[in-house]
C-alpha cells in the first residue's frame, strides 16, 4: 500500500472526541523559504506538531494561480537557485528518520516538463516523493504525464474548483489517484473568505464520483476554519497564514529558524486539537 | 516512455493543412494546448464556447466588420515605401500601415472583436495586461465605448518606459495598476491578470493581447488579426497584379505576425519572416528571442518557445521594446518554425534603433520601437533581393509612445 493510502486508512481507524474518523492536516511549506537550512528540520517539526501529510512546494518563477503570500515564498525560494533536484535530496534526508508521513510535491509543470516526466517520475520516486500536484497540468493535457507517473507509484494528484462541472468531475475519476484536492474558494491562494456549507455541497458532489479523499484548501487561515472544514472533508490543508511566517527573518542562523519553526509548529498544534476536538 | 517532445524532427511534412489548426484542444503540433489549472477550466470552456459560436455568427461577423470600418479606419492602407526602396537598393519595399489604425496600433483589431465578443456574453468588466501599452490603450478604448469599466496590469518597468500610454489608458477611464512581482515587465503583467481573472470570473473578461495563452485565446486572437493579411493579399494584388515574394513582422507574442502571414502561409512562393528582439545581441544571452535561442516548455498556458535556465526557470528577457520583452512566443509560431514555413530572425536594439531613424527620416513615417525591428530586417533582407521583387514589412504602429525612450537614448531632455 502507497504511503497516503496507508495513512488515510490508519486516519480512518482513529476517532475523534466526537467519535468521527479524524481528517488529516497537511501544511504546506516551500523548499528552501526562506533558507535552506530550514526545510527538513521544519518537515520534522510539523509531523510533531500534528501534520500528517506534508505539501512541499517547489518553486517557479511565474506561480500564475498563486496569490501574493506564496509568490513571495516562490521568489525566496529562486533567491537560493532552488531546483527540482533541491527537492529530492531534502525529501531523500527527511525519509532516513521518517518513512511513514507521505509527501505531495506541489508545483507547476515547467520545470517537470524540462527535466523529462520519465525521468521526474523516478527521481521522485527514488527520494520517497509519494504525490505530485502540478498545478498547471489539466487531465487533457496528462496523457504522457499521468502513466509516467503512475509507472513509478507517485500518485498523479489533481485539483478540483468550484466551478469544477460533472464532466470535468467525472473525467478526473479516471486519472486521479492518492487523493482530490478540492480548492474551495475561487481566486488565488491566500484569498480571505470561505463558505463552509458551498463546500460540503461540493464536497458531497465530488463524492458521488471519485472514490478517493478529498483534501480542501486555499482560504483555511486558522483553527476554526480549520475545525469547519474538517467537519466535511478528509484532508484539511494549510498554506498562506504558515507560510507568512517565512517573514519573520531569513532563517540563517539556527536560532532565527527555531523561531518560525515555533511559530508554525503552534498553529499547526492549535489547528489538530481544534480538529481533534470539534468535529 | 517517449520524450513528448523530439527535438529533433523539424522538416515540413509531405502536405499541411494550414486552417485545420489548431485541434479541438487548442493544440498546433505539440505546442499549444490548455495548460491551465481547474479554478480556470470552466471560464475558458465558456469562452471557448463563445468562440466557437461567433466564428460562424453573421451577425457578429458583420458588426465586426463595420466596426474596423468605421470606428479603427480599415482598410490599412499598403503604402510603397519608393525613398526607402531607392536607399536599400533591392526588394520593393511596401508598409503595411497598420500604425494609421485608431489608437496607432494593430492591437485594436483584436480588443474590438474580443470587445464585441465580451459584450456578447454579458461581461460588465474587461481586464487586460500590456507591455509597450498599446494593448492597454486599444483595451480601454473598447472598454470606453462599450461602457464597460476597465483595468490594466502593467509591469512596474514598463510603466516607466510607456509613460504617454499609461496617461492615455487613464485618461481613458481605465485603472493601470502597477505589477511589480518578478521581473515587472509583461510576462508578471500577464500572471497578475490570470489571477484577478480567477478571482472575478463572473463578470470579467479577460483580454489577451497576443496569440499567447491557453486556448482559445492563441486562435481567436489571430482570427481577430488575420484582417492584415486578408487585406493585405487584396491590396498587393489590386496594386501589382501579383503576389509578394517576401513578409516581415516583429514577434513579441507573435499577433502582429501571425496577422499577416496567415492568409499567405499556403502560398509557398512567399517567405515569411518573423523578428524577434534581438537585445544586446542574440549571442550575449540578453534578448527576448525565443524563437532564436530558447527550447520548448509551457508557461501562460501553452506549450511552446522559452528563456529559460536549465531548471526551467522562466529568465529575464531584454529589449529596447516593451511590446517585444516577453520570454514566450504564440505556440503557432513554434509550430511554423519546426515544420519550416517561417524564418525567425531577431534585431538587435541598435539595429531597431538606427531603422527607426532611417524610415522616420526617409519616408516621414515614425515607427513603433517594436515595428523597427521589423523594419531593421526588412531592410537587410530587401537589400539581398531582386529590383523586381516585392516585400511587405509590418508596421505595426507609430512610435509616438516611444519618443521619450528614444530621447533618453540620444540623452536629449523633453
Ligand atoms: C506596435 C506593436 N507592435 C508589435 C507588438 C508585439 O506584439 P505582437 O507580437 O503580438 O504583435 C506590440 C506589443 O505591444 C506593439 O505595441
Amino acid at each position: 500500500m502507497s504511503r497516503l493510502a496507508a495513512r488515510f486508512a490508519e486516519l480512518k481507524a482513529q476517532k475523534t472526541k466526537t467519535g468521527k474518523q479524524k481528517t488529516a492536516l497537511i501544511p504546506y511549506v516551500m523548499t528552501s523559504d526562506p533558507s535552506p537550512e530550514i526545510t527538513l528540520p521544519l518537515m520534522h517539526a510539523m509531523v510533531e506538531a500534528g501534520a500528517n501529510i506534508i505539501e512541499l512546494g517547489a518553486p517557479f518563477s511565474d506561480p500564475m494561480a498563486d496569490g501574493p503570500v506564496i509568490q513571495a515564498a516562490a521568489e525566496r525560494s529562486l533567491e537560493h537557485n532552488t531546483s527540482l533536484h533541491d527537492v529530492f535530496s531534502v525529501v531523500a534526508e527527511f525519509r532516513k528518520t521518517d518513512d511513514k508521513t507521505p509527501i505531495v510535491m506541489m508545483g507547476y509543470l515547467n520545470p517537470i516538463e524540462v527535466m523529462g516526466y520519465e525521468s521526474f517520475a523516478q527521481q521522485a520516486s527514488a527520494c520517497g516523493i509519494d504525490g505530485v500536484i502540478t498545478v498547471d497540468m489539466p487531465p487533457v493535457e496528462a496523457g504522457d504525464y499521468v502513466p509516467a507517473l503512475k509507472s513509478h507509484e507517485v500518485d498523479p494528484i489533481f485539483l478540483l474548483a468550484p466551478t469544477s462541472t460533472e464532466a470535468r468531475i467525472e473525467r478526473l475519476a479516471d486519472v486521479a489517484s492518492g487523493f482530490v484536492y478540492y480548492v474551495s474558494l475561487k481566486g488565488v491562494t491566500g484569498a480571505a473568505t470561505l463558505d463552509v456549507s458551498s463546500v460540503e455541497q461540493k464536497v458531497a458532489q465530488i463524492k458521488q464520483h471519485i472514490d478517493l479523499p478529498i483534501g480542501v484548501g486555499f482560504g483555511i487561515s486558522d483553527a476554526e476554519s480549520a475545525a469547519k472544514v474538517a467537519g466535511c472533508s478528509d484532508a484539511v490543508v494549510v498554506g498562506s497564514v504558515i507560510v507568512k511566517k517565512m517573514t519573520l527573518n531569513d532563517g540563517k542562523t539556527e536560532p532565527e529558524r527555531s523561531i518560525i519553526i515555533k511559530e508554525i509548529s503552534d498553529i499547526l498544534s492549535a489547528m489538530r486539537s481544534a480538529m481533534d476536538e470539534e468535529q | 516512455m517517449t520524450q513528448l517532445i523530439d527535438k529533433s524532427v523539424k522538416q515540413k511534412p509531405e502536405s499541411v493543412d494550414y486552417s485545420a489548426m489548431p485541434d479541438d484542444y487548442g493544440h498546433f503540433g505539440v505546442y499549444g494546448g490548455v495548460f491551465a489549472s481547474e479554478t480556470l477550466m470552466q471560464a475558458l470552456d465558456e469562452l471557448r464556447d463563445a468562440y466557437e459560436k461567433i466564428k460562424t455568427d453573421e451577425e457578429f461577423q458583420k458588426q465586426f466588420d463595420e466596426d474596423l470600418a468605421q470606428y479603427v479606419g480599415r482598410p490599412s492602407p499598403l503604402y510603397f515605401a519608393e525613398r526607402l526602396t531607392q536607399k536599400v537598393g533591392g526588394a520593393k519595399i511596401y508598409l503595411k500601415r497598420e500604425d494609421l489604425n485608431h489608437t496607432g496600433a494593430h492591437k485594436i483589431n483584436n480588443t474590438i472583436g474580443q470587445g464585441l465578443l465580451a459584450k456578447m456574453m454579458g461581461k460588465k468588466r474587461i481586464i487586460a495586461e500590456t507591455g509597450a501599452g498599446q494593448h492597454g490603450v486599444a483595451s480601454a478604448t473598447v472598454a470606453a465605448r462599450f461602457g464597460m469599466e476597465c483595468v490594466v496590469y502593467m509591469g512596474a518597468e514598463d510603466i516607466v518606459r510607456q509613460a504617454p500610454n499609461v496617461y492615455r489608458m487613464k485618461l481613458l477611464g481605465a485603472t493601470v495598476v502597477a505589477v511589480e512581482s518578478g521581473s515587472k515587465t509583461l510576462k508578471d503583467a500577464l500572471n497578475e491578470a490570470m489571477r484577478d481573472w480567477v478571482t472575478n470570473v463572473d463578470d470579467t473578461f479577460y483580454i489577451i493581447g497576443t496569440v499567447a495563452g491557453p486556448h482559445p485565446y492563441p486562435a481567436m486572437v489571430r482570427d481577430f488579426q488575420t484582417i492584415i493579411g486578408r487585406e493585405a493579399k487584396a491590396q498587393m494584388q489590386e496594386q501589382c497584379g501579383c503576389l509578394p515574394d517576401a513578409l516581415v513582422a516583429c514577434i513579441g507574442g507573435g499577433s502582429n505576425a501571425i496577422g499577416l502571414f496567415h492568409p499567405f502561409l499556403e502560398d509557398e512562393s512567399v517567405a515569411m519572416y518573423g523578428v524577434e528582439g534581438g537585445g544586446l545581441g542574440v549571442d550575449s544571452g540578453k534578448h527576448a528571442a525565443p524563437l532564436c535561442a530558447g527550447s520548448p516548455g509551457v508557461l501562460h498556458g501553452n506549450r511552446t518557445y522559452l528563456m529559460e535556465d536549465e531548471n526551467g526557470q522562466i529568465i529575464e528577457t531584454h529589449s529596447v521594446s516593451a511590446g517585444l520583452d516577453y520570454p514566450g512566443v504564440g505556440p503557432e509560431h513554434s509550430w511554423l518554425k519546426d515544420i519550416g514555413r517561417v524564418n525567425y530572425v531577431a534585431a538587435t536594439d541598435d539595429e531597431a534603433l538606427h531603422a527607426f531613424h532611417t524610415l522616420t527620416r526617409v519616408e516621414g513615417i515614425i515607427p513603433a520601437l517594436e515595428s523597427s525591428h521589423a523594419v531593421a530586417y526588412g531592410m537587410k533582407l530587401a537589400a539581398t533581393m531582386k529590383s523586381e521583387e516585392r516585400i511587405i514589412i509590418n508596421l505595426s504602429g507609430r512610435g509616438d509612445k516611444d519618443i521619450n525612450t528614444i530621447a533618453k537614448i540620444e540623452g536629449i531632455e523633453l
